[in-house]
């Protein structure tokens, strides 16, 4: 039956539309694309398909430049271009008849002609520039579509330049009555804003506004403009952070339109991006992040459900709570959640689990021992990206300890990765490791040689640079200077001997240098041997002129007259006519260097430290030269950007003709803004630009920034112990030893003392011991980035003082805004709570009310109806005491209350009833609050406890109890005002449920006066699950039938199936019955259907239907977010099982 | 965002969407690797890939391959989620969308695109906002299309 209801309402919508979806191909089969289409897939090969496509291209060409081709065909003919664009032919002939069809077309056909422009041209291509006046156009027209269609192609591209033609209008768009519009609009700013900031800085107040927005669809486009203000300069938005709290606190609690909810979580891409905000301003800055505490530990609560999109808020908000200043308990909330990503079975949660885990390690290196059989099971998953991402995990925790086995396992997976991107970034790393941390000679040397051999001439060039710098610096120790040398010769004068031909170029390059200077140090190594070595290298085809020239610099450094002479010689008259001038230079040097001693030995020093040698970077010594130049009337030097500046002003200004339009003031402001840095940087003359010189000269050549230098003056010999502790591996290694706890307890379960194991699991555990070693006793761990009183001979520039000066401005803008930041909350207060507006809320609670009379006139209920109006607006009113003061009763010891005890004071007529545990509320020095709620069969009982704890009587007490979801009426009319000491006082409140939430929640304060006078109150929250307001809703199926097509608000999800032996329907079913209290009317077949009804009488109607293993499930209700809520509830019941 | 990719099992592609300006010859390239990279991964594997300095998140969708370039420090989870908010959208537009339905009437495709996702960002994520500003274009050419008919009556 509802299979038949279910086609023809799907159908509905279409039929009353005109039928405006064409299904499938049925509409474009006799089309001419269709044509093409077909005919496309018919053909076997690619030729044949070029043959097609130039042979169609053609018949396109022809059609769009006759002129009696009418725009409809125009339309046709652009949609043709698109996709043979997309097959990848060229249709660049059309480019330009798409602008045409934007700009003479009628609504329809500016569409496609829009679309074409967009997926043909890019930001920069010049045709663009045509577009212009008719976006001008459109963006004025009065027919909405248009300024839809205009504003879309401008937040996707736009010429730079012509920004501010059409900015006055897009900043209109601003205040549009029309959400969408008002949108586009904010996206279109933002797209200004991340091509040209300063075009758009005048307007940040306006940003402000957008944020402010009484559509949440505004508003979460302005935080796209907001997040990135904020990257780059978060000081100056730090008062917007209890906003974008609050926010985030409406959103998590389900305050906005269901229609914003993605899968029952609402608005998940809001919140990340609310979460990710918070992050930027929350960092290093502890006031701010205190704001924001509260907000985060909701968020973590909240996002419980099994389904990606809360693992991604999980997870955003994980890295938010890493990134700002550190509060202990939101720290073990988020390092447990970590370890939910990292034991999770599906491998993209494992991922983000890894990633997130490289992410905080720096902070809490402890977390990785948590998962170190995670991690090393990771390090052998057959998906490479898994082990890649290991990988930069064990990157972070790397120490002088575990750096061998750490390097091994990078250097095994560059064996095996064929990307480029990762080669270069893993063989950097290994590098970087090598020197901070390498234990002995042998091994520095050799894994570098794996770095060159692997890295081949991909990888950045300051890896060789730094390398060559260190072998040459060395350290102070002579002799173990001179071991390091030594060991580096003997290991590359093997490579030679080998098969050369096989090794890049760098590599090459760097044992030309090493031979060069170092090979004098082995005694047994004849001069003339090397250089036959190197000559060599030279005859061989793939080498570069780049290196040919390093080998005959080291030719030059060798040769010494003699047996040699020949060699060189020979060589040095090779490369004397050589095309290359610096191999002919090269030539020149050796050539006469080989023959004068005296002069080498001058030119070339053995031995010398590079360091004596000064350059002149300034070049100060042609300051006479530049200054004669000047007064002979030459131009002074401008450096490229300041070149390009004006090159590009120049042609803004030739563009002129087409801001004719705009207002004057409009163009003449955003030429200013273009020239202020020009007038900065025109002083920068000679000074400053040689200064500049020297310092890129500085950082080119020695990229040591940040590297810890284990070669220090002691030497690495400090570091050997505990290296040959580590490779010994077995259990005494540094995380077992007792004295440590704390980190202990997760650790001591899993080291591998216990029982014996198989061999597989032996060796992973070994290896966990090796990798993780020294990760515990906080003296040796090197957190990178984190103080390291490592002494830098290099120090990078501060950086991001450069840009300030443009960051000023902003903030000047921000401090005049319009509004203070708490006018900003209450406006956020208001809107984003429009769902929740009283005249809605009144006439739900009275339509209520009237059924409450109909069904059943239990005497609690009938005390409200006599004003339900006034409840619905003014919950204040009818807050009476209503407090039930029990009888004290025998009490001993009064200060540990128990559950039982309290049990004891249930109500007589709840005590047969079911409820939920006595959950503790809140407590302080005099009062203990404690509250249950009691099922019944046509309504819910919150009781709630007050105990008096304290040895005085509390006198005038008040509780006040009320809900945002939910009708909350007195049940006793009961006096309270005065609690002798350890005394139990109890209310009673009926709840109903107005407003359906996942989860409601009841809010209560209690006021009371101690003895001295002082009055005080304590305030308290309880939750309930929507679930106890849900009863069996009992009907037949022909009921079922009518009720189903009379409501309105429905939801589709698919569920999981239950498989165990029997049918997995009714399974599934009868376990939603005994979890939910759902009523299953009739199963037929593969279909089902169940009522239930919330309290009081509002139905929903469920209907279930088995497909490809999963339960369909589609909820009807007459009540707006009661299926949405419900299928939470399914899902969460499902998954508990 | 930097760019959204649609391509079939046998590696044609279906639909291209580029955020960042690069010229044809590297969209080609990109677009060329990626679906080579992509269609080579068995299918229990992760869905997120690094390639070069991007983020490439991917959903196969039967015999469709939904791929999305994103930046490193994006969620990829979410983004795996606008991918699924785009097929969603597909399905309630076309009523249960299939390969062929976006093969012919790819400009559609586009335009719930455009809607859902402006600049490589996020611009409206109710399901029901989108197809209603699509359904208000659509609607108008009905009646566009009904007027032509009378005219020509």
């Amino acid at each position: 039956m509802s299979d038949v209801v279910e086609k023809t309402l799907t159908a509905l919508p279409s039929l009353l539309s005109l039928d405006s979806h064409p299904g499938s191909a049925k509409l474009s089969s006799t089309s001419k694309l269709g044509n093409l289409i077909r005919g496309i897939t018919e053909l076997t090969s690619k030729h044949e398909e070029e043959k097609l496509i130039q042979h169609e291209l053609l018949a396109i060409k022809e059609q769009v430049s006759s002129p009696n081709t009418t725009m409809r065909q125009m339309k046709e003919l652009m949609v043709r271009s698109i996709y043979c664009e997309m097959l990848g032919y060229e249709a660049s002939f059309s480019y330009i008849h798409a602008i045409k069809l934007a700009q003479q077309g009628t609504v329809l056909e500016k569409r496609v002609g829009y679309l074409a422009v967009s997926l043909f041209l890019n930001e920069s291509h010049e045709l663009l520039l045509l577009l212009v006046n008719t976006v001008l156009k459109d963006l004025q027209s009065t027919n909405l579509i248009e300024v839809c269609m205009a504003l879309t192609v401008v937040s996707q591209m736009f010429p730079k330049d012509m920004i501010p033609a059409i900015l006055p209008l897009v900043e209109e768009k601003l205040n549009h009555p029309k959400e969408i519009i008002r949108r586009k609009a904010v996206l279109a700013l933002y797209k200004f804003y991340l091509i040209a900031p300063n075009q758009v800085q005048h307007i940040h107040n306006k940003f402000r506004k957008a944020l402010c927005d009484k559509d949440p669809g505004v508003m979460t486009a302005s935080l796209h403009i907001y997040l990135q203000m904020i990257q780059e300069n978060p000081d100056a938005y730090k008062d917007l952070t209890p906003s974008f709290v609050t926010i985030l606190k409406q959103v998590v609690g389900g305050k906005l339109p269901m229609d914003f909810n993605y899968h029952t979580v609402p608005a998940p891409w809001l919140q990340i991006q609310l979460l990710r905000i918070l992050a930027l301003l929350g960092k290093n800055d502890q006031s701010t992040s205190e704001v924001m505490y509260e907000v985060l530990d909701e968020s973590l609560r909240r996002a419980e459900m099994n389904h990606n999109i809360t693992y991604a808020i999980l997870y955003e908000c994980v890295k938010c709570i890493y990134t700002i200043h550190p509060k202990s308990d939101l720290l073990e909330k988020a390092a447990k959640c970590i370890g939910n990503f990292v034991l999770s079975p599906k491998i993209n949660l494992k991922y983000l689990g890894l990633k997130a885990l490289t992410y905080v390690v720096q902070q809490d290196p402890k977390l990785a021992l948590q998962h170190q059989m995670t991690i090393i099971e990771c390090l052998d998953h057959p998906d490479l990206i898994i082990k890649r991402e290991t990988l930069e995990l064990l990157f972070r925790i790397t120490n002088a300890q575990n750096v061998t086995v750490i390097v091994e396992k990078m250097l095994e997976f560059l064996c095996i990765s064929e990307d480029d991107h990762t080669t270069i970034d893993l063989v950097g790393k290994v590098a970087e490791l090598a020197e901070k941390y390498a234990p002995d000679n042998e091994w520095f040397i050799e894994t570098m040689n794996t770095v060159f051999s692997l890295g081949g001439d991909m990888m950045q060039p300051d890896i060789p640079n730094s390398f060559l710098k260190l072998l040459s610096e060395g350290f102070d120790s002579v002799e173990e200077d001179r071991k390091l040398k030594l060991f580096a010769v003997n290991s590359y004068v093997p490579l030679l001997r080998g098969e050369p031909g096989k090794l890049p170029q760098r590599f090459l390059q760097v044992i030309s240098w090493v031979l060069g200077e170092y090979s004098h140090l082995r005694e047994d190594l004849e001069p003339a041997e090397v250089l036959s070595l190197l000559a060599k290298l030279l005859d061989m085809k793939n080498s570069s002129s780049e290196t040919k020239s390093w080998v005959l610099m080291a030719m030059t450094k060798l040769c010494k007259g003699g047996t040699d002479a020949s060699v060189t010689q020979e060589v040095s008259e090779t490369y004397s006519s050589s095309l290359d001038t610096v191999l002919r230079q090269r030539a020149h040097e050796l050539q006469y260097l080989s023959q004068d001693p005296e002069l080498r030995a001058r030119v070339l020093p053995r031995g010398a430290n590079p360091e004596t040698l000064e350059v002149d970077s300034s070049l100060s010594f042609l300051d006479r030269f530049v200054s004669e130049a000047l007064a002979a009337g030459a131009a002074p030097y401008k450096p490229p950007h300041q070149r390009q500046e004006e090159l590009d002003q120049s042609k803004a200004l030739s563009l002129e003709p087409y801001g004719l339009s705009l207002p004057i003031s409009m163009s003449s402001c955003s030429i200013t803004d273009r020239q202020s840095p020009t007038l900065l940087s025109m002083s920068s003359g000679l000074s400053g630009d040689s200064a500049d010189l020297s310092h890129k000269g500085g950082s080119s050549a020695l990229k040591l920034d940040g590297v810890k230098r284990v070669w220090g003056r002691e030497g690495y010999l400090a570091q050997r112990e505990p290296v040959e502790e580590a490779a010994q591996v077995e259990v005494p290694s540094p995380i077992q030893s007792p004295g440590r706890q704390g980190e202990g307890d997760s650790l001591h379960s899993q080291t591998p003392t216990q029982t014996p194991t198989p061999e597989p699991e032996q060796e992973k555990q070994q290896l966990a011991s090796s990798l993780f070693v020294g990760l515990a006793s906080q003296s040796s761990v090197s957190l990178m980035g984190k103080s390291e009183p490592t002494p830098q001979r290099f120090r990078r520039k501060a950086k991001g003082q450069g840009p300030g000066s443009s960051f000023n401005a902003s903030e000047q803008i921000s401090s005049s805004l319009i509004s203070p930041p708490s006018a900003v909350d209450n406006l956020l207060c208001n809107n984003l709570l429009d769902s929740n507006n009283a005249s809605e809320l009144a006439e739900q609670t009275s339509q209520l009310s009237q059924r409450l009379t109909t069904a059943n006139g239990t005497c609690h209920t009938e005390a409200e109806l006599t004003e339900p109006d006034t409840k619905g607006c003014n919950p204040a009113l009818r807050r009476d005491n209503c407090v039930v003061a029990a009888d004290p009763g025998p009490h001993d010891d009064p200060g540990r209350l128990t559950e039982v005890c309290l049990d004891s004071y249930l109500p007589a007529e709840l005590s047969g009833l079911s409820h939920s545990e006595i959950a503790p509320l809140c407590a302080n020095q005099s009062l203990n609050l404690s509250a249950c709620h009691v099922q019944k069969e046509d309504s819910l009982i919150l009781v709630v406890f007050i105990i008096n704890s304290s040895e005085s009587a509390i006198q005038q007490m008040l509780l006040q109890v009320d809900s945002e979801e939910l009708e909350v009426s007195c049940l006793c009319d009961s006096p309270a005002g005065e609690m002798t000491s350890h005394s139990v006082a109890v209310g009673q409140y009926s709840l109903t449920v107005k407003r359906p939430a996942v989860h409601v929640e009841v809010v209560g304060t209690v006021s009371y006066q101690l003895p001295a006078g002082t009055s005080q109150s304590l305030q308290f929250s309880y939750k309930v699950p929507l679930t106890s307001f849900i009863r069996p809703f009992v009907v037949s199926t022909e009921e079922y039938g009518t009720m189903w097509l009379s409501f309105s608000h429905d939801t589709k999800q698919n569920l999981t199936l239950i498989n165990d032996n029997q049918e997995p329907l009714t399974a599934t079913l009868n376990a939603l019955k005994k979890k939910l209290q759902l009523h299953v009317v009739e199963v037929i077949g593969m279909e089902g259907i169940v009522a239930c009804r919330l309290l009081q009488d509002l139905p929903c109607l469920m209907h279930c239907r088995v497909n490809a293993g999963w339960l369909a499930v589609w909820l009807r209700s007459p009540v707006p977010d009661l299926p949405d809520c419900l299928i939470y509830h399914c899902q969460r019941a499902l998954q508990s099982l | 965002m930097q760019f959204m990719l649609l391509f079939s099992r046998q590696g044609k592609l279906r639909l291209q969407k580029w955020y960042v300006p690069l010229s044809d010859k590297e969209r080609k390239k990109i677009s060329r690797d990626l679906v080579q990279t992509i269609l080579a991964r068995k299918p229990k594997m992760c869905s997120f890939l690094e390639w070069r300095d991007l983020k490439i998140v991917y959903k196969r969708y039967a015999s469709l391959y939904f791929c999305c370039a994103v930046e490193d420090q994006d969620n990829e989870l979410i983004t795996l989620e606008i991918i699924h908010r785009y097929v969603e959208l597909l399905d309630k537009y076309f009523g249960s969308v299939c390969e062929l339905d976006i093969i012919f009437n790819f400009e559609k495709a586009y335009f719930i695109l455009d809607e859902f996702l402006l600049g490589g960002e996020a611009q409206e994520t109710s399901k029901k906002n989108v197809l209603k500003a699509i359904e208000q274009a659509d609607l108008l050419q009905e009646v566009h299309s009904v007027l032509l008919q009378f005219s020509a009556l």
